[in-house]
Parts: C-alpha cells; sequence; structure tokens
C-alpha cells in the first residue's frame, strides 16, 4: 500500500506552522501593524466596508500605495461608496506604525472595515489576539501545572488518595466543560472589570482543564515510578518530592506539551462563548470574543461579514495547530474543543 | 453484565443528585439573587425583605436546600421565581428540544462520518481520500461555535434557511395552512438545518478520522491480506470483515460526544436562538433563578448519564472485553 509522499506531509505542517507564526508576530507587534487605537471612532464610518489598498488611480496611472476616502451614500442602511475624486497616500512608518492613512480624519485605513461604533476591526482583531492569546496561554500553563500536581502525587502515592482524586477527576471529565466553566463564571458578580475578569476566566478554565492533564500525568508516574531508576534515586537519598519532581515527572514532558497544544485552543473557543454571552470581557475591551459579541448584538453578520473576522482569526489559529501538529488524536482535539 | 449496568445506574443517580445540588448552592451563594436583580437599586430594603420572604429565599441556606431535596425525591423542583411556571415544566419543553437536535446531530454525523472514515481509510493514497481527510482536519478545527457562526452567516446571505428560532408559525410567518402536520414538520425541520448541521459537522469530521486511522490499521493486519488472498472481493473485507473490526475506538468515544454535544449545543442554541436546555440555563443563571437553575442542571446530568449508559452498552456489543 503506498503511502503519501512526505514531501506533502512537510509542505502542509509548513503551512500551518506559518499561520502561527504570523498570528503570533502580528499580536506581539499589535502596537506596530494596527493602524488605530482600539477604542478610537470614526462616527461617520460606523459598519464601513474593508479599505481597499490601490495601486491604480481613476485616471489608470500608477502610482505608490494609496486609499480612497469612504463617503455614505445611505446612512439608514449604512451603505458606503468610494469618493474616487481624492486619493489619500499612504504614510508608511510615520508615528511610529507600520503604516496608516497620512489623513485619518477624512480617510482612516481600515483594512477589515469598522465595528458598529466606527472602531477599526483590523487594530481591533491584533490588540484582542493579544488578550484573547494570553489568556488561553496562562489558563493552559495553570492547568498542566495543577494537572500535573495532582495528577503526580495520585500516581505517586496511590492507595486511597488516588482512587479519591481519580474518581473526582473521572466525576469532572464526565460534565460538559462548557457548562462547569458558565456556572463557575456566573456566580461570580455579573459585571467586573478587565483585570478581574481576566484572573477569574484564566483560574476557571485553568481549574476546568486540569482534570485531562491529571489523568495522563498519573497515568505515566504511575507507570515510571516501578521503573528501576525511580528505586536508584530513592535509594541515594532522594525524597518523595525530589523523586515526583525531578525523576518522574519529566516523563511527563512530552504528553504536557501535546496537552497544551490541545488546551490553548479550547481555551480561546471557549473566552469567546462566555464573551458572546455576555459573561466575558466588557464590552470596551478588545478581544475575540467581545468582538463577536458586537457582531451579535444587531446580528449584523449577513450585511457586515467583516465584523466575523474574530471568528476567521480563532479558526486560522485552530486549523494551524492541526495542520502543524497532526499526530494528536482526533478524538481528544474533538473533545476538549467543545 | 447484571453488575455492570447496576454499578453504571448508581453512578448514573449519583451524577444527577451531585450536579444539580452543586449548582443550586453554587446558585445560592452566587453574590447577588433574584430579588436584588429585578427590583434594582431604588428598591427600598423593605421590599427586598417583603419579596425574599414570598419567594423563601430568606431562609438559612441549609433549610432551603434540604425542603428542595426532599420536594425533588418527589420529583417536585419548585417553581421558577421569574414567571411562576413549575420547572418541570419548562424543563421537559427545553430538554426536548435540546435532545432533538443533540440527537439528529448525532445520528446524522455517524451516517455521514463512519463511511467516509471507511472509504478514506481503506486506501492511502489517492485525490478523493485526500480531499476527505482536508475537509476533516478543516472541520475538525470549527468547534460549533464557529460553524454556527458561519452557517447562519450563510443562511442569512441567501435565505435558503431560516436563522434563528424553532418556527416560523404566528403571525409574521409565510402563508399556508399553518395547523397542518405537513406544515409544522416541514417547518421545524427547516429550522433544524443550521444548528443541527453546526454540531454535526465537526462531529462527523471526529468521526471520519477516527474510524479512517482504525480502519487503516486493520487492513494493515496480515489477516487481511490473506483473506484477499483467498479471493474475497476486496469490498465486502473493508466494508464488512473490517468495519466490524475497526469499530471499537469509535463505539467507546461515544459517551464522551454526549457530555461534548451539550457543549457544543450551548454554542450553537445560543447563536441560532434555539429554545434548548442551554439558553434556558443561560438566563436562569443571569436572573439568579436558582430553582432553574438546578432543575437544568438535572436534566442536562439525565442526558449524560443516558448518554453514557447507552455508549457503555454500545461498546459492551462491538467489543466483548469491555464487559467485564
Amino acid at each position: 500500500m503506498s503511502r503519501r509522499p512526505a514531501l506533502h506531509a512537510f509542505t502542509v505542517q509548513r503551512l500551518g506552522a506559518s499561520v502561527l507564526i504570523t498570528t503570533a508576530v502580528a499580536a506581539l507587534a499589535a502596537p506596530f501593524v494596527a493602524p488605530h487605537e482600539t477604542d478610537r471612532r470614526f462616527p461617520g464610518l460606523l459598519n464601513a466596508p474593508p479599505t481597499a489598498v490601490r495601486l491604480r488611480d481613476a485616471a489608470g496611472s500608477w502610482r505608490a500605495p494609496f486609499i480612497y476616502p469612504w463617503t455614505r451614500v445611505s446612512q439608514l442602511e449604512q451603505r458606503y461608496e468610494e469618493d474616487r475624486t481624492s486619493p489619500v497616500p499612504l504614510a508608511w512608518l510615520a508615528t511610529g506604525r507600520l503604516v496608516a492613512s497620512s489623513d485619518d480624519g477624512r480617510a482612516p485605513l481600515l483594512l477589515l472595515g469598522a465595528d458598529s461604533f466606527g472602531r477599526d476591526v483590523f487594530s481591533r482583531l491584533l490588540f484582542g489576539a493579544r488578550l484573547s492569546l494570553a489568556l488561553a496561554l496562562l489558563a493552559a500553563l495553570g492547568a498542566t501545572l495543577i494537572g500535573a500536581l495532582l495528577g503526580g502525587v495520585a500516581g505517586y502515592v496511590g492507595g486511597v488518595v488516588d482512587d479519591v482524586m481519580m474518581r473526582a477527576s473521572d466525576f469532572v471529565l464526565v460534565l460538559p466543560a462548557m457548562y462547569v466553566a458558565l456556572v463557575l463564571r456566573a456566580m461570580m458578580p455579573l459585571t467586573l472589570d478587565a483585570p478581574a475578569v481576566f484572573a477569574l476566566l484564566a483560574a476557571i478554565f485553568a481549574v476546568v482543564g486540569s482534570p485531562f492533564i491529571a489523568r495522563g500525568v498519573r497515568a505515566i508516574v504511575r507507570t515510571e515510578r516501578a521503573l528501576d531508576y525511580a528505586a536508584a534515586a530513592a535509594s541515594l537519598g532522594a525524597g518523595h518530592a525530589r523523586v515526583l519532581c525531578r525523576h518522574l515527572l519529566p516523563a511527563a514532558r512530552g504528553f504536557l506539551v501535546v496537552e497544551i497544544t490541545l488546551l490553548v485552543p479550547a481555551f480561546i473557543v471557549a473566552e469567546a462563548t462566555l464573551s458572546y454571552v455576555g459573561l466575558g470581557f466588557p464590552d470596551t475591551i478588545a478581544s475575540w470574543g467581545t468582538m463577536l459579541e458586537d457582531a451579535s448584538n444587531i446580528a449584523a453578520f449577513a450585511d457586515f461579514p467583516w465584523l466575523l473576522s474574530p471568528a476567521a482569526a480563532m479558526f486560522l489559529v485552530v486549523w494551524g495547530l492541526n495542520l502543524t501538529l497532526q499526530n494528536r488524536s482526533a478524538g481528544a482535539q474533538y473533545e476538549r474543543l467543545m | 453484565m447484571l453488575f455492570f449496568l447496576l454499578r453504571r445506574l448508581v453512578f448514573a443517580g449519583f451524577l444527577v443528585f451531585a450536579v444539580s445540588s452543586a449548582s443550586l448552592l453554587l446558585a445560592e451563594l452566587a453574590p447577588g439573587d433574584y430579588v436584588t436583580g429585578t427590583l434594582g437599586f431604588s428598591a427600598t430594603p423593605e421590599e427586598m425583605a417583603a419579596l425574599r420572604a414570598r419567594y423563601g429565599l430568606d431562609r438559612p441556606l441549609a433549610e432551603q436546600y434540604v425542603d428542595w431535596l426532599a420536594r425533588a425525591a418527589r420529583f417536585d423542583f419548585g417553581r421558577s421565581l421569574a414567571n411562576g411556571r413549575p420547572v418541570a415544566d419548562l424543563i421537559s419543553e427545553a430538554a426536548a428540544n435540546t435532545a432533538l437536535l443533540a440527537t439528529t446531530a448525532l445520528v446524522l454525523a455517524t451516517f455521514i462520518g463512519l463511511p467516509l472514515g471507511v472509504f478514506s481509510g481503506a486506501r492511502a493514497g489517492g485525490v478523493l481520500p485526500g480531499m476527505v481527510r482536508a475537509a476533516s482536519v478543516f472541520l475538525l478545527s470549527m468547534p460549533p461555535l464557529l460553524t454556527s457562526l458561519f452557517l447562519v452567516f450563510l443562511a442569512a446571505r441567501t435565505g435558503w434557511f431560516p436563522i434563528g428560532g424553532m418556527s416560523s408559525i404566528g403571525p409574521g410567518g409565510p402563508g399556508g395552512n399553518m395547523e397542518s402536520f405537513e406544515y409544522v414538520a416541514i417547518d421545524l425541520l427547516r429550522h433544524m438545518v443550521v444548528p443541527v448541521l453546526a454540531l454535526a459537522l465537526p462531529l462527523s469530521a471526529m468521526f471520519e478520522r477516527l474510524q479512517a486511522q482504525a480502519t487503516a490499521e486493520v487492513i494493515a493486519q496480515p489477516y487481511v491480506l490473506a483473506t484477499l488472498a483467498r479471493g474475497v472481493p476486496r469490498s465486502r473485507v473493508v466494508w464488512r470483515d473490517a468495519l466490524k473490526a475497526a469499530l471499537r475506538p469509535v463505539a467507546s468515544i461515544y459517551g464522551l460526544v454526549v457530555g461534548t454535544l451539550l457543549s457544543g449545543s450551548f454554542a450553537v442554541e445560543v447563536i441560532t436562538t434555539w429554545p434548548g436546555l442551554g439558553s434556558l440555563m443561560l438566563n436562569a443563571l443571569r436572573a439568579r433563578d436558582v430553582y432553574l437553575v438546578a432543575g437544568c442542571a438535572a436534566a442536562g446530568s439525565i442526558f449524560l448519564a443516558a448518554g453514557t449508559l447507552v455508549s457503555d452498552a454500545a461498546l459492551a456489543l462491538v467489543d466483548p472485553r469491555a464487559r467485564e
């Protein structure tokens, strides 16, 4: 039976990795790449469509990249048309930004259009990526820490402790993760400021994600514990904590890395879901979830599809991960992500 | 086998008890209660106290809990604070709607995912299996939150399907005889397309991947080669013998799928405004409608328990080792 040539798999992996790297770089460099602040409003441009960057003007001659201003055709329907008579050149590396319009008041550069408050969706997407990705990464690390500790102790000590802890984690794993997070979140005051929401969501996600890690780490520690090197370390006088942390837990490293790559996308989506139903970040803060919530308020996807760009960004991150790491089980991917 | 089922039943009972108790207690402990939410800031302390006394919210937590437990044991789950209707009535409607969504999605995903998985797993090369595989990786990257957003967008843009709710019967609905059974059924089916697909697409992608891997593994076994060498037609080997031997991974994941379907249906229900358990629970949590929260949790955990029971039975059916 012929196997798919290795080159193909390699190309696919590179595609996935480049998607991920682009996202990470864009998020890190957001203050430089984003043309606007996240809360800058253009009152005349509510739900304006994306600005097209052009190279040829109306007369047909080539020139440096420029844009046309939007003029509002219908205020009621929020329809806009390009004003072909007055091209506005782009300003590169001015005011510490990679690129922006040279006349922001008249023709702002809106690469992904504007939202219902007239804010630049592209800039919000980049800054939102920082918040959403940082939250997901932090929560995944927290889940790893809690899970590795609990699983390690359960596997190392064994006996009743092991039984109780694994029964408890089995119980939590059966529950639909989204509902557990929802109930825990709804238990807290419904409106909180952004740092409080960040800490709270990170803590909730870490707790909800940790049983997945604990279960796996426990199994690894249990098998490793019976091996000779663990006995050798103990006979050299290493204490329990040292044997567990220095010698046994490192065996779970590969497992932990895979788990983190499964949990991060799950937490990105969980933040978006909670923000979508109004239990996430306050709507002045730019995160992928609050941006989706804004799109939902007026059920405006059909007329203003650029409002769905955070959903597209989320998909790209998860897809990039799935293409890069093809050896993770489909069942685990599905189970975590929902 | 009997002992196995009995143990699962005890676990199921414990699950329902623990989940509903925990959510009732959490909802009671949460800051703010139903009264502060409805009366707002302008209410005097006397008004609030009077309303609390009316709903029995002024009693100690332990007393409220024991009282609720005693009544729940007789299948009386209290009344919703928000509209006074019995919780059991509210929930049975919503639970039926969620169950309709989830079971349709599960059946659909099984019938799409399994055959495609056998097809793409049985041959390693080829353009068509490669396309199936790529489509699966694509859809596996889309949780129901995203599939429902994109499908709602598609439906709104093209106008092919309704984008929300469960029926368009009543004022503003299309003409025709709205009483007739066919009309109601077709209307419901049309409303189901978007939410069911949103749930079923990622699920079928997962089934396809699992089944493809399992099929490929089974087909690489020497006994399959031996069977082929004896002259048994390849299609029969793949679709009958290998299929049976490769069913175990999918069968064993069914138990997990029930939980994830509930999780996924939360996002789908909220986005497509499907009147199911998810939307009901969200509103109950927001309003601190404590008995309704507990009732929703109980209903959800009954689903879970039933799902795990069915999946255990399914696994026992395809894999005798699981019966012990």
